[in-house]
């Protein structure tokens, strides 16, 4: 801990101009959010699930939205994804409005659970969003084939949902999503429900993913470590309602393996934002 | 550690050993007794060699389970031909040999049976099927024969409860009758209905989803004819279309319909919340996301209704035959051959009706069975 906070300050501050160049063309904000807010009306009365939220994701980014739970960050998604209305404030996707970008399926979106359907098999279930796309039977299968290798689940196409261990179901939904080749992943904990061991792997094989396709992802997820060592940006949000607290840029190399996570620089992000969390966290109590 | 591997076993070999003992307990005890009353006693008839073949097995012997179960069926095959044809002879005054001799097999059967079940159990192998139909096929023809024997040998008035022989011979002479009742009542009628029940409730289903006024206004109006009467409707059906075979399907519709309707509505519901999101997020129309994703999903519900329909459907069409028929079908013949005194004969239109309603609901089970697989009470 002690030593943690020594190491904070110069590693922050040489953070923002490392993570800069390592971009290609700005092609102007994927995501532009201004004044979002988004109040729920429950049986209990309102509750504001997000307010004044003002974020900006460019083009190849990894933007990871922490918080505990309850601080918005899958609403802010779904916003995103245009399974939830925000009640005011502007959001654009891809330029457009969530709901336009949703009809032109320019993001996939991977859930909590895999919810692949069960009376599919694997190559079918990544195939649904084909279908429905209406996509040639031929180009289904290729790009079946290769997304399955991608996520490494090559001979499993036959293979009923319920018949794969639990990391393997969340891998063939990452590659259900990435069929549809978006420029732009949603992921909203998705290996929240995995143990440490399947996450590091699946965090491993995600990062080097993001490194060869250049998407833009964002992921939301409430592991300091897995934040940490995914993203490029870390959007610290807190609860009650739901804001952005902190914005912080990782300058952590592309090609970074799971050793990183014992170098001073990964330590000092984290303790950065744990700090943000635990300040967040403390104006509720 | 070897206590415990006692005990593991003990439960099995214990309750075959008691069986079999009792078994032999009741042969022994038969050998003086009578076999009718003021008859001759069991050590002077046949009965002796069936007592005496009970004894063999006592002691569950022998430990592999199916030499044993090959002795024990050979065994108790062997007494009950000697109890059913001991029948003539004793008929209405069986003497308590008899039943002595009846109570040891029957505890032996219950051995062979536990013996059968135990076969079947671990991996499915087609041997292993085998052995798990047989296990229901023995202990029908054992109820079917102790069914026998008791009403015999006690003397039931035939009235009351014939024996199954005697249903069996009623069953044989009057095949073109039951083949004409079959036709009228289950190949016209209840198959007429349940299909046109069945899919109207389905379709409506589809409608009551993609208009939600529709389920406010319509599902209580459902729910309504489903709480009639079939005893009500059944008249006024033959009122509106007539004495012949429409009528009686239109009872079945009315009865099908509600079932279907509803389990299609809430399980046109049950697709999780996450699974629908995923259909919206591949921006899917309203028809895709009902067949990719809500009719699958329904399936099970759907199958529920239909299961319940196949027995509600033959027994609303038999009842809706006792208010107004042409002078054929199932119902008609069991209305009238009751007011003969020809129970035989309602007995045999009794067991067209089960069998013919079994078969129906396994049919459907086994379709439900195919496309259902992927549901966890399936899965293996």
């Amino acid at each position: 801990m002690v030593e943690a906070e020594t190491a904070a300050s110069p590693a922050a501050s040489a953070a923002p101009p490392k993570a800069a160049p390592a971009k290609p063309a700005h092609t102007g904000a994927v995501i532009a959010a201004s004044d979002l807010s988004l109040t729920f009306q429950t049986a209990d009365g309102p509750v504001q699930a997000l307010a004044d939220i003002d974020l900006a994701i460019h083009r190849g980014e990894f933007v990871s939205l922490i918080g505990p739970s309850g601080c918005g960050k899958t609403t802010l998604l779904r916003v995103i994804a245009d399974l939830e209305q925000p009640t005011s404030g502007e959001i654009s996707v891809n330029g457009v409005s969530p709901d336009a970008a949703r009809r032109e399926r320019s993001y996939g979106y991977v859930f909590q659970s895999a919810a692949l359907y069960p009376w599919r098999t694997i190559a079918k279930n990544v195939a649904l969003p084909l279908e429905i796309m209406g996509l040639p039977k031929a180009e289904q299968q290729k790009r079946v084939k290769k997304n399955l290798e991608l996520v490494n689940l090559s001979g499993f196409e036959r293979k009923f949902p319920w018949q794969l261990s639990g990391g393997m179901q969340q891998r063939a939904s990452i590659a259900r999503a990435l069929a549809v080749e978006p420029d732009l992943l949603l992921m909203d904990e998705p290996f929240g429900a995995l143990d440490e061991i399947v996450r590091d792997h699946l965090n491993e094989q995600l990062l080097q993913l993001w490194a060869k396709t250049n998407k833009t992802i964002v992921f939301v997820t409430h592991s300091i470590p897995e934040a940490v060592f995914l993203s490029s940006k870390i959007v610290v949000m807190s609860p009650r309602p739901g804001r952005i607290y902190d914005v912080i840029d990782c300058g952590l190399p592309r090609d970074r393996g799971l050793d990183i996570r014992e170098t001073p620089e990964f330590l000092a992000i984290a303790h950065r934002v744990r700090e943000g969390l635990r300040a967040g966290h403390s104006y509720e109590d | 550690m070897s206590a415990a591997h006692i005990t593991a076993e003990r439960p099995q070999s214990q309750g075959a050993f008691l069986l079999t003992v009792l078994a032999a307990i009741f042969a022994i005890v038969a050998l003086p007794l009578p076999i009718s009353e003021g008859g001759s006693r069991v050590g002077g008839s046949s009965l002796l060699l069936a007592s005496l073949l009970l004894v063999v097995p006592t002691t569950g012997w022998p430990r592999i389970v199916g030499l044993r179960l090959l002795l024990n069926a050979v065994i108790a095959t062997a007494a009950f031909g000697l109890l059913l044809a001991l029948l003539s002879a004793v008929e209405g005054r069986a003497g308590l040999g008899y039943w002595a001799v009846l109570t040891a097999t029957a505890f032996l059967t219950v051995q062979v049976m536990r013996d059968l079940a135990r076969l079947t159990e671990g991996r499915p192998t087609p041997l292993r099927r085998a052995f798990s139909l047989a296990v229901p096929v023995v202990f029908g023809l054992w109820l079917l024969i102790l069914w026998e024997c008791l009403v015999r040998g006690f003397g039931v008035p035939p009235v009351l409860l014939p024996p199954p022989s005697a249903i069996a011979v009623t069953f044989a002479s009057s095949l073109p009758t039951l083949w004409a009742d079959f036709r009228q009542t289950f190949l016209k009628a209840v198959i007429a209905g349940y299909a046109m029940g069945c899919g109207a409730g389905f379709l409506l289903a589809l409608l009551v989803d993609r208009v939600p006024f529709l389920k406010r206004g319509l599902l209580p109006v459902g729910n309504l004819v489903s709480a009639l009467p079939i005893v009500g409707i059944a008249p006024i059906m033959v009122m509106w279309f007539g004495f012949d075979w429409p009528s009686k399907a239109a009872v079945v519709v009315v009865m099908t319909f509600f079932p279907m309707l509803v389990n299609t509505v809430s399980g046109l519901n049950a697709a999780g919340a996450m699974e629908r999101d995923l259909m919206r997020t591949y921006a899917a129309t309203h028809t895709q996301s009902l067949i990719k994703l809500r009719l699958p999903a329904a399936l099970p519900f759907i199958f529920n209704a239909l299961k319940i329909n196949s027995t509600l459907a033959l027994i609303g069409a038999i009842v809706a035959e006792f208010f107004g028929t042409p002078i054929v079908g199932m119902g008609f013949r069991i209305s009238t051959e009751v007011g003969r005194m020809n129970i035989d004969m309602v007995w045999a239109e009794i067991t067209v009706a089960a069998i013919a309603g079994s078969l129906f609901y396994g049919l459907v089970a086994l379709i439900e069975r195919t496309l259902t697989f992927w549901h966890p009470s399936y899965r293996h």
